[in-house]
């Protein structure tokens, strides 16, 4: 299983964490954000309103960082403190 | 020191208790951030951030103003949850043997936390909750430190 976490509007729509047994083909950060936005229209529309950045075990990755089993990955839509 | 704050703070507290700390320090700068009150309906602000990692990334940026700054100290403090209008929402403030080095730093720190800091924030009115993204001031400001 990996852990989602959701931050900011993405946390109001999608839930503040989720629980995923990533699927096969499901590899990278690219590939589960296809997937999240294929399977959850509630995330495909909170995906196009903001630019999302993803963290993998609290570091920010490129989208073609590998995901897998155990890892904690974190959708951070644009960071506005102040 | 850097400090996420869940409740109400007193900004002149933390100064106070800061000068006392840089005893000796020939200036010091500070920043207050109040939550506005003049949209209207808007009666508060919500702040949401990431455990852990937001401390860290406060962290590193305080790492940097002090290696491009001589400082002798400084403090941050930022709300998290619920903050009602009027009611302060950030404090930075920063010592230094003179006011140039003590001024930079601390608007250098303002404007990271404005736009780079993992902070999410969103506005609570009568009319419901809308979450902001930072302005293309904010980004233009924040722009300004890029070496």
């Amino acid at each position: 299983m990996a852990r989602l976490l959701f931050f900011g509007a993405l946390g109001d729509a999608m839930g503040r964490e989720r629980a995923l047994a990533l699927p096969d083909g499901v590899a990278t950060a690219d590939a589960l954000i296809a997937y999240l936005c294929a399977s959850d229209p509630v995330f495909a529309d909170a995906f196009r309103r903001t630019k999302v950045k993803l963290a993998v075990n609290e570091s920010i990755v490129d989208p073609e960082a590998p995901i897998g089993d155990g890892d904690e990955i974190a959708f951070l839509p644009p960071f506005s403190g102040g | 020191m850097i400090l996420l704050e869940p409740h109400s703070f007193d900004p002149y507290m933390h100064l106070s208790a800061f000068s006392r700390e840089t005893g000796g320090a020939g200036a010091i700068a500070s920043f207050i951030g109040v939550v506005r009150g003049d949209r209207k309906d808007v009666r508060a602000l919500f702040l949401d951030h990431f455990p852990g990692v937001t401390e860290r990334a406060i962290k590193g940026a305080a790492a940097e103003a002090e290696g491009r700054w001589p400082l002798l100290g400084l403090r941050i403090v930022h709300r998290v949850g619920e903050t009602p209008v009027g009611e302060p929402v950030v404090l930075v403030t920063t010592a230094a043997a003179h006011r140039r080095a003590a001024f930079e730093a601390c608007d250098f720190l303002m404007d990271y936390l404005k736009t780079d800091a993992p902070f999410w924030k969103k506005e609570i009115s009568g009319e419901g909750e809308v979450w902001i993204e930072p302005r293309a001031k904010d980004y233009a400001d924040r722009a300004r430190w890029s070496k």
